[in-house]
């Protein structure tokens, strides 16, 4: 039965695909896009994996398709359609179905889905199925992979977002002078919600809730589906649905530009500080063990605080990005 | 097979077939506003449906208030995502089929931007 | 059911095949930046599918000394950071698509590569 199911949502999202490629208008590519990251979190889901399931929902469905509107925003809506443009380019195709084809042939021989025996399923995983229990004592094992043993990738990945964040600042612009406008002029110009009584009563009403369940999902990561990454994206999504309902300048009056700053930063000095402090404590670079006299107690202390540090400058990075794409469209 | 477990399999069965004549709804009218319309009805009557089985399924436990908790959310949701919608179509000047334009106002009352 | 055991590995291909496309013969770079969000979600459907285990759960232990099967962790936190660094990228991407848009006044490649080749 979930056989079936699988096939079903896979073969949508094909279909989804092949529209996105086809449709000329930008704005509609962009939905359809955001139904796809969608079906490919109930895929996700299908397959066992609940934390990137979330992750996929919150990042792709959510932020992403935010961050292209508001990008469409600034530029155009629809493709330029040339005469004979809307055609399939050939070399481009041949090109695409010949790498789609060497892939199709090398799947015959990869190990069957869900296969036990499968090499991937040889090496290192067991061992950090085996170990979790003793080493780290929680029961979310991607937490403690991602957190503890293979911590030193993640403060990578971390600081790769943490660069993005300044790449966009620094082609989008860090500050410039606001012209003082008059509230009707903010109001026409920021194209905001904020005369649409209904969306803006409901959506005001979830922005806690959201906030709320970002928390949740921060704070029980290592029992449940979650951690800093999804609970980033979450709060971040939360604080862009409050600036498209009341308007980008009291999103920034809400959380102000630079507390973002400090915190896009301090996330990514609280991961790294962690490190070094167990370096301090006699420890090797993100051992937590030495944290606390028990080391399973430690390993907590430092599950806790990393995941802190992923949560704050993810939600950040994503805003600053919102912000900074936001703030060119109402100038 | 125990009675609640059947009654859980009946909602779910019914809310599924809900959500399908919503599709067929959404394939066959002819405007955005009905096709809307079909798809947010049939949806929330659905949810509900669905929602509720899934509920008797799972009995006193965790997921029990979970469950409701995403019942309440989407049943608030979903309308006013489809209002926000068709108040869309309409300020992008989509007249609804059959009407003539001149009968349609240039903008919706109460999304009216100044 | 034989035949549909490789199904996820098949769409993959398709999906890799069909953000291919959209990269190399769409000239509107937006639109080349989602056709690279499909190529990143086919790349993220390989690597899931490869962590699943017939009958395993999602690897949350349910007992204290983690009895039971699970999937593999190891694909998992892979693309759970990769999505999120690549929605960061994908910001990158737009914010220079959008400087283009400023200089240049479109988005379509071969007008702007007419433009300079102008100027």
């Amino acid at each position: 039965m979930t056989l079936v199911f699988g096939v079903f949502l896979l073969t949508l999202l094909v279909i989804v695909a092949v529209a996105i490629v086809r449709s000329t208008n930008l704005f509609a590519a962009v939905m359809l896009s955001g139904i796809f990251s969608l079906l490919m979190a109930v895929n996700f889901f299908l397959l066992d994996a609940a934390d990137v399931a979330l992750t996929e929902a919150a990042v792709g469905a959510g932020v992403a398709t935010v961050l292209f509107l508001s990008a469409l925003a600034l530029t155009a809506e629809h493709e330029q359609v040339r005469p004979g443009g809307a055609a399939l380019q050939w070399l481009p195709l041949v090109v695409a179905f010949a790498t789609g084809g060497l892939l199709i042939y090398a799947t015959f021989q990869n190990p069957v889905i869900g296969d036990p025996n499968a090499p991937v399923h040889q090496h290192v995983a067991p061992w950090y199925l085996e170990n979790t229990p003793e080493l780290i004592d929680i029961p979310n094992v991607v937490t403690a992979v991602l957190g503890s043993f293979r911590g030193f990738d993640t403060l990578g990945e971390v600081f790769v977002v943490f660069t993005a964040g300044i790449g966009v600042l620094s082609i989008l612009g860090l500050r410039h002078t606001l012209v003082e406008m008059t509230s009707a002029e903010i109001d026409a110009r920021q194209r905001s919600l904020r005369h649409h009584l209904i969306p803006r009563v409901v959506g005001r009403g979830m922005v806690p809730f959201i906030l709320l369940f970002a928390l949740y999902v921060q704070f029980h990561g290592e029992y449940s589906p979650g951690g800093g990454f999804q609970a980033g994206a979450i709060a971040a999504a939360a604080i862009i649905l409050y600036s498209l309902l009341e308007g980008d300048d009291r999103g920034r009056a809400l959380v102000p530009e630079w507390l973002l700053q400090i915190m896009v930063a301090s996330g990514a000095l609280l991961f790294g500080g962690v490190g070094v402090v167990c370096m301090l404590l006699g420890g090797s670079f993100l051992d937590y063990s030495v944290l606390a006299e028990v080391p399973s107690e430690g390993q907590h202390l430092g599950l806790l605080l990393i995941e802190l540090g992923v949560g704050i400058t993810v939600s950040g990075v994503l805003l600053t990005v919102f912000h900074a794409f936001a703030r060119r469209a109402s100038r | 097979m125990g009675v609640v477990e059947l009654i859980s399999f009946v909602l779910m069965t019914a809310g599924g077939f809900c959500v399908f004549v919503g599709g067929v709804g959404v394939l066959r009218m002819p405007d955005l506003y009905t096709r809307m319309h079909a798809a947010s009805v049939t949806d929330t009557a659905g949810l509900f449906l669905v929602a509720t089985g899934l509920m008797l399924h799972a009995g006193w436990s965790l997921p029990l208030f979970k469950l409701v908790a995403i019942l309440v959310f989407l049943l608030v949701t979903s309308p006013t995502a489809a209002y926000a919608l068709a108040n869309a179509a309409m300020l992008s000047g989509h007249p609804p089929a059959g009407v003539r334009d001149e009968t349609v106002p240039s903008a919706g009352r109460d999304g009216e931007t100044p | 059911m034989e035949f549909l055991a490789l199904y996820n590995y098949w769409v993959f291909a398709v999906l890799l095949l069909i953000g291919l496309y959209a990269v190399v013969a769409k000239v509107n770079l937006v639109k080349r930046l989602i056709g690279l969000s499909i190529f990143q979600g086919a790349v993220f459907l390989l690597y899931i599918s490869m962590d699943k285990v017939e009958g395993g759960t999602a690897p949350i232990f349910q007992t204290a000394d983690g009895a039971g099967v699970f999937s593999n962790p190891l694909p998992q936190v892979l693309i759970l950071t990769a999505i999120v660094v690549g929605i960061a990228t994908t910001a990158l991407g737009l914010a220079v698509v959008v400087r283009i848009r400023e200089e240049y006044g479109t988005v379509e490649e071969d007008v702007i590569e007419d433009m300079d080749a102008d100027s």
